[in-house]
């Protein structure tokens, strides 16, 4: 099966934020970029035990300048077949989707994955516009992926409070949530094997993205917390209702 | 106009569908314009999405969405948008709607900002207010499209009501053949209020030391009339049920109040739910980083603070 991944650069989950004189963008200095953990971890580890399992090749597509490459060499030292980069800076969720899909349109792959959101704009977005503009099933926050056949495949989906149990056929889009897969740590020959393997540069198509970003703002300083004799429960009951009125 | 889709469960209104309702009412008297409903299927309670400012309700009842196929859904939005001439779209970020807001968007070359916390700003263009980085940050994004895709985040704002009953319309839309079948769906029991809709939330981790425990924080839900939820170790030990996992990860959430128990709140955790508007935590050890966040902090034994607690709400409510 050709299977294609959809890969994303965040900040480390510990990082701390901050952004530049006029707000419009991450300060990046001091901060570790790593691939997007639903990209990476269920997502990119999926399509690699469906290629172990039904042969074929994993191939990853990221849009980014060149710096990015490491992310990427990760992504093939974990075990995909190739890369492709689409040279530009990502700007937008709908400008990254119409790169992606217009890069897709020109390859037939039978499943294209996604992580279910990026956890930096955490906007679950590109996945539905790849779908749209490609013109296939998309079949978000799955949880399970089981391929019956090369062209047939059973897929659970979260959603809230329970999961939905569906039947689709290839192509379709997928975005993978946590049960899709396990982390896998790249390993030494992974990791050297990375090295040789193909990172194919792609021109961007012109484009304009749909929106831009005004400023961020840190959330407001919360209050020191305020400590409850744990013999006074009643003390916090009345609290809750009377100052904080929650209950 | 301000067209609103309206997401239902087992024949009724949902209400992170009420929230998208009343904030497309909020929106559409920023721009001077009428807020109106979209209904795709059955609703017994639909007229009353007037009481939260839809002027209109449009329906379509068509079988095709008798089950929720991504493709089907976002065309027949997409097409009653144009039918309409809406300039804004309104969804609710639920897992439906987010599977939603990038195809609608695209089908409607309109540009998209998801899990919106706030009406617009429309002094200066069309600025959408969101959580990002796991809501350590807040963004003000511009849609520079005329037309407009919104999905907004549960809990984000308190409903009130602004109208009477609402006109229900039928609507002539072409329904796309599904491209997915679904075979099951398993929800849980119907009495339970979903954790993304959840208003207060009790929380469990590790520090309960097994599943055999849960009944503490069970009982601790029932007073509170609260959803019950846990951390991520607790439901890859299968102690609880995979839905039930908050943080980063699993669900996020933003309800009125969140007791952690036993959770020492890892920075993944709290991804999750730091957007909660009073937090509580209990635990034992006083260095547990959840304090740093926390309003109200109990540093006791959970065994005993717990069923305390849950006493002392018993009493405050007789």
């Amino acid at each position: 099966m050709k299977l294609l991944v959809c890969i994303s650069k965040t900040p480390d989950t510990t990082a701390k934020i901050a952004f530049n004189g006029d707000n419009t963008k991450l300060e990046t200095a001091g901060i570790t970029f790593i691939m997007n953990p639903y990209d990476e971890w269920y997502a990119l580890v999926k399509a690699i035990e469906i290629q172990e399992k039904w042969g074929g090749s994993v191939s990853v597509l990221h849009v980014g300048p060149s710096e990015n490459d490491p992310i990427i060499r990760k992504a093939l030292a974990i075990g995909a077949t190739d890369a492709y980069r689409i040279d530009t800076e990502a700007v937008s969720a709908d400008q990254v989707a119409f790169q992606m899909a217009s890069f897709i349109q020109q390859h037939a792959f039978d499943i294209i994955f996604t992580g279910k959101e990026t956890i930096d704009y955490n906007g679950a977005e590109v996945g539905g516009r790849l779908a749209a503009q490609l013109n296939l099933p998309f079949i978000s926050f799955a949880s399970h992926l089981d391929i019956v056949t090369e062209n047939e495949a059973i897929v659970k989906r979260d959603m809230e409070g329970g999961t939905e149990t569906i039947q689709v056929n290839t192509p379709f889009v997928i975005s993978a949530a946590k049960g899709m897969a396990e982390q896998r740590i790249p390993n030494m020959k992974g990791i050297m094997t990375a090295k040789s393997k193909p990172l194919n540069v792609v021109t961007p198509q012109p484009y304009s993205s749909k929106i831009s970003i005004v400023s961020h703002e840190l959330p407001p300083a919360k209050k020191a917390v305020q400590y409850i004799d744990p013999e006074n429960m009643a003390e916090l009951a009345r609290l809750l209702r009377e100052e904080a009125k929650v209950i | 106009m301000v067209l609103v889709f309206v997401e239902t469960e087992n024949g009724k209104v949902r209400k992170a569908a009420l929230e998208a309702v009343y904030y497309g009412y909020l929106t559409a008297q920023k721009l001077g314009t009428s807020c109106q409903a979209l209904l795709l299927g059955n609703a017994e309670d639909a007229t009353s999405l007037g009481l939260y400012g839809a002027t209109l309700v449009h329906q379509n009842d068509s079988l095709g969405f008798n089950f929720f196929d991504n493709q089907v859904f976002s065309a027949a939005i997409a097409q009653a948008a144009k039918k309409l001439e809406a300039s804004v779209i309104v969804l609710s970020h639920s897992s439906n709607g987010k599977s939603l807001i990038g195809n609608i968007a695209y089908l409607l070359d309109a540009g998209s900002v998801s899990a919106a916390i706030d009406i617009p700003n429309t002094d200066n263009g069309f600025s959408v207010r969101k959580g990002v980085f796991s809501s350590k940050a807040l963004v003000n994004i511009d849609i520079l499209t005329n037309v407009k895709v919104v999905s907004v985040l549960g809990n984000s704002l308190q409903i009130n009501v602004v109208g009477s009953n609402a006109e229900i319309q039928q609507l002539t839309l072409d329904v796309l053949q599904p491209g997915i079948k679904v075979l099951s769906v398993d929800k849980l029991q119907s009495n339970v209020t979903p954790l993304p809709e959840a208003e207060r939330v009790v929380s469990g981790g590790r520090g309960l030391k097994g599943p055999e425990n849960w009944g503490i924080v069970e009982e601790l839900a029932d007073v509170l009339h609260a959803t019950t939820a846990c951390s991520r170790p607790v439901s890859d030990a299968d102690w609880r049920p995979h839905h039930e996992h908050v943080g980063q990860t699993g669900i996020a959430i933003r309800p009125n109040l969140y007791i952690a128990i036993g959770i020492s709140g890892a920075i993944q955790h709290l991804a999750g739910v730091n957007n909660s508007k009073t937090i509580v935590v209990i635990n034992k050890d006083p260095e547990a980083p959840f304090f740093k966040s926390a309003n109200y902090g109990v540093v006791g034994d959970l065994f005993d603070v717990v069923p305390k607690l849950t006493e002392a709400i018993k009493n405050l409510n007789a």
